[in-house]
């Protein structure tokens, strides 16, 4: 993975740059010692470092509009950051860079039941806007699993989903308005409390366009009452192909679950061995949960059942109890966690049609062969968004190189199975120069137009999303 | 000029000398008048592919709407949104195309569920101004690679560029339909009335009021489950209510889509979109006939030809478009809401970058 050079014409004058910046915004917004600006050296993509120039964390859409004028006037590049938990590179800086984290802008604006909203400013983590709401029966849809941490405004820059996805949506299906700052400090207000924003679809493009277009500083999301109840039903399979048409055939029959998950072998083993969620020892594993009143998730659990039983499952546990649904989901979301334990790895965000599920899922096992690496499967089924993790030694020399080969390879499966390189994880500089394998050079210009326009200048977290040799003249010009 | 396929139509965008007015089944015209020779995308046709149990569906945009309901149907699948037929309400015959929709990102009632056209619409093809062909999202649910042009192309009018092939996340018919029905309540109260039944965990798919003044409820689901519902809704709302069920209630809910009150009737017709909560307090300065529909979120006006009513509403939370309107009178006003200087910059800038010649719906959107 390459990042483009410093300038240096622009760490020449950084003494300039931070005294400017120094100058109008309050002390406790700029941090320029090293050590401290070491802290936001990496995002969850931690295998790739660099110090920025400086990092800015400002407590005002006014203060972020200063930041971004004086960085346009000096032609220094910026990076925004949420909270810091991309998995693809997304708030990586470069040492000619400087960060602006949004973590101070903390505040609920506005909560409105008539409506169904809740205003926010963007540092906000995810789990806490639903905390604000939850004990008035609403919550915040979008639930990545980061989202005890992750901040709205980097759910916004990569249009996170989750495992609920299936039925709520991800960011953008649950965005309403936003206060975004312009690369020159321009404040826009898109949208609003309302269910569709006025002439072009911005909030559309500004959703997932991963901090290059504008630093979003306030959001207006809708908000949902709470289901009266939900429960999971844990089906065990002997064969990844047989769990693939069962998922089809539970969707064709026009049942909705809430979320369908799915784990191979390797996977259940270490989530297993991790959080004890009393996962049965079998070959895939869905995890299927339906919501609504107790005799509706009976209902509902029952067609499924029924369903699951056509394809002679191993094992079939409906969950009787609260308990016993937290646990099954703790197995599942520590799934990550219990990888680490085990192993360094490397998590992928490919998305297949879910009818090329078994062929990938065959693909895969072989090449994980070929390249002489494990890996393990977790993803979300109903939608087809896989999370392929792909472990290797990171002291071992040359394992990352092959690491990273394996993950291209399949990523270029994904998009020959009709599928895309990511579904919910962004294409920060983990992906970015895999784009050729989805898009044309005329689609990539058409997506690096719309940045033309929101940001002439190519300053806002310019070496992201695009191959660095499809953006180098305009990040040059 | 009809092109018969993606590449004849790129040929055509890239060597016109002119404006051109893009055409689907011209089911939805509205926006300022606009001149140029007439591109139709009816030549683009046929439904390319469609996995029921994967639930998407991948279209020509000039495919009639009608075949990929009718295909969708057999399946027992629906497009989520539940789009308008705009015929009646504007006094058009043509044939409603897949391209058409997704131009004017036609959403009816069950918006407040499932969301719009732009949110089930999961891909696009599309030839820009230049006459280059570009691809945009794909037929999988969840694609967060690159920028999302997909969002973009929605709505858009066809100003950006000539949509050529559109994919859709589905959803499966539910087994049972049925509405609950109001008296004829005020519009605050109906406003409540809606605001505190989407507020509640039954899953109310449809709130709309009727010109009359009767709200309208709609649950959909397993039939146990719309039985369980109903009651559910009616204990926590109090009141009374009739019941209406199958085709009873599905005829109630094309009628608010089609805002078929308003066919036929003369006058100008608007379209507002606004938060629930200011709806009462617009409604009452507007002082017009109204149809409600997405829980007081959306207002159809009736207003006599060539009102200004955007003059009476002042500054308010939404916007407000003209729908129905003369000629002139959509060329006297803006068809759109005028937007705020840093956001009309943006537009503009996009339609620079995906136009730079402007002959694409030139002036339609203001």
């Amino acid at each position: 993975m390459e990042m483009p050079q410093p300038n240096p014409a622009i760490m020449a004058k950084r003494a300039r740059i931070l005294a400017r910046l120094g100058a109008e915004l309050p002390p406790a917004a700029l941090i320029t010692d090293e050590a401290e600006c070491r802290a936001y050296e990496c995002d969850a993509l931690t295998v790739y470092r660099c110090i920025p120039m400086a990092v800015t964390l400002p407590s005002s859409t006014e203060e972020v509009s200063t930041i971004l004028r004086i960085c346009h006037e000096e032609s220094v590049k910026v990076v925004p950051r949420g909270a810091g938990t991309s998995l693809a590179g997304g708030s990586l800086p470069t040492e000619d860079s400087i960060i602006l984290g949004v973590a101070r802008l903390r505040d609920v604006l506005e909560v409105n039941y008539a409506d169904r909203i809740i205003r926010v400013q963007t540092g906000m983590t995810n789990l806490s806007v639903t905390g604000e709401v939850e004990s008035d029966g609403f919550f915040y849809a979008p639930d990545p699993s980061s989202q005890l941490a992750c901040a709205i405004a980097g759910n916004i820059a990569m249009n996170s989903g989750g495992a609920h996805c299936l039925k709520y949506g991800v960011t953008t299906n649950n965005l309403l308005g936003v206060t975004m700052v312009q690369m020159d400090g321009t404040i826009v207000e898109i949208g609003g409390a309302y269910a569709d924003a006025a002439g072009y679809d911005l909030l559309g493009v500004i959703c997932g366009s991963e901090g290059q277009l504008g630093v979003v500083t306030e959001a207006t999301l809708r908000i949902l009452p709470k289901p009266e109840g939900a429960r999971p039903v844990l089906i065990a399979f002997d064969s990844n192909e047989v769990a693939g048409a069962c998922v089809s055939d539970i969707i064709k029959a026009g049942i909705l679950p809430v979320a369908i998950e799915f784990m191979d072998r390797p996977c259940i083993r270490a989530c297993e061995d991790f959080a004890k969620a009393g996962y049965p020892d079998c070959e895939a594993l869905l995890i299927i949960e339906v919501e609504g009143s107790e005799a509706e998730i009976t209902e509902q659990l029952g067609l499924i059942s029924q369903i699951a039983r056509r394809h002679n499952p191993v094992e079939l546990r409906e969950s009787q109890s609260e308990e016993e649904s937290k646990k099954i989901w703790l197995g599942r979301k520590s799934a990550f966690g219990a990888m680490g334990q085990i192993n360094d790895y490397m998590c992928l965000d490919g998305t297949i049609p879910v009818s090329s599920l078994p062929f990938v899922l065959r693909r895969i096992g072989e090449m994980s062969r070929e390249y002489g690496l494990d890996v393990a499967n977790v993803f979300h089924a109903g939608d087809g968004n896989m999370h392929p993790l792909i472990l290797f030694d990171a002291n071992k020399p040359g394992d990352l190189e092959k690491c990273e080969a394996f993950g291209a390879a399949i990523l270029t499966l994904c998009v020959e199975a009709g599928g895309c390189l990511t579904g919910e994880h962004g294409v920060g500089i983990e992906k970015r120069d895999l784009m050729s394998v989805q898009f044309t050079a005329s689609d990539l210009d058409a997506q690096m137009r719309v940045k033309d326009v929101f940001d002439p200048r190519w300053l806002l977290n310019p070496a992201k999303v695009f191959p660095l040799e499809a953006s180098a003249a305009r990040r040059a010009a | 000029m009809r092109p018969a396929n993606e590449a004849e139509l790129s040929d055509l965008i890239r060597a016109a000398q002119g404006p051109l007015r893009v055409a689907g089944g011209r089911t939805r015209d509205i926006g300022k008048p606009v001149a140029g020779e007439v591109l139709e995308t009816a030549g683009l046709s046929g439904i390319s592919l469609y996995e029921p149990g994967a639930l998407t569906l991948v279209a020509q945009a000039g495919t009639p709407l009608a075949g990929v309901e009718a295909a969708l149907a057999a399946e027992g699948q629906r497009l989520p949104f539940e789009p308008m037929d705009a015929r009646a309400l504007l006094g058009r015959d043509g044939v409603p195309s897949v391209g058409g929709m997704v131009a004017a990102n036609a959403s009816g009632p069950r918006r407040v569920q499932t969301g719009a056209c732009r949110d089930s619409l999961i891909g696009v093809r599309f030839v820009d101004g230049s006459g280059s062909i570009i691809k945009n999202g794909g037929r999988v649910m969840k694609n967060v690679t690159g920028y999302d042009l997909v969002k973009l192309m929605a709505g858009s009018w066809g100003t950006l560029g000539v949509l050529s092939e559109c994919s859709f996340k589905l959803l499966p018919v539910p087994e049972a339909q049925a509405t609950l029905q109001s008296d004829v309540l005020e519009v605050p109260q109906a406003v409540d009335l809606m605001s505190r039944a989407l507020g509640t965990p039954f899953e109310v798919n449809g709130a709309a009021r009727d010109h009359a003044g009767h709200v309208a409820l709609r649950i959909e689901g397993f039939a146990e489950q719309v039985r369980y519902r109903l009651g559910a809704l009616q204990d926590a709302l109090g009141g009374d209510w009739s019941v209406l069920e199958g085709d009873a209630s599905r005829d109630l809910w094309t009628a608010i889509r089609d805002v078929t009150e308003f066919a036929e009737v003369p006058g100008d017709v608007w379209r507002i979109s606004t938060r629930p909560s200011s709806a009462p307090d617009l409604v009452a300065l507007m002082g017009c006939p109204v149809v409600m529909d997405w829980g007081g979120g959306l207002i159809w006006v009736l207003v006599p030809e060539g009102t200004d009513l955007r003059a009476r509403l002042g500054a308010f939370s939404g916007h407000a478009t003209l729908i129905r309107g003369s000629e002139a009178t959509r060329a006297a006003l803006p068809v759109f809401q005028p937007e705020a200087a840093p956001v009309a910059a943006l537009s503009a800038g996009l339609r620079a970058k995906f136009d730079p010649r402007g002959i694409l719906n030139t002036g339609l959107m203001g």
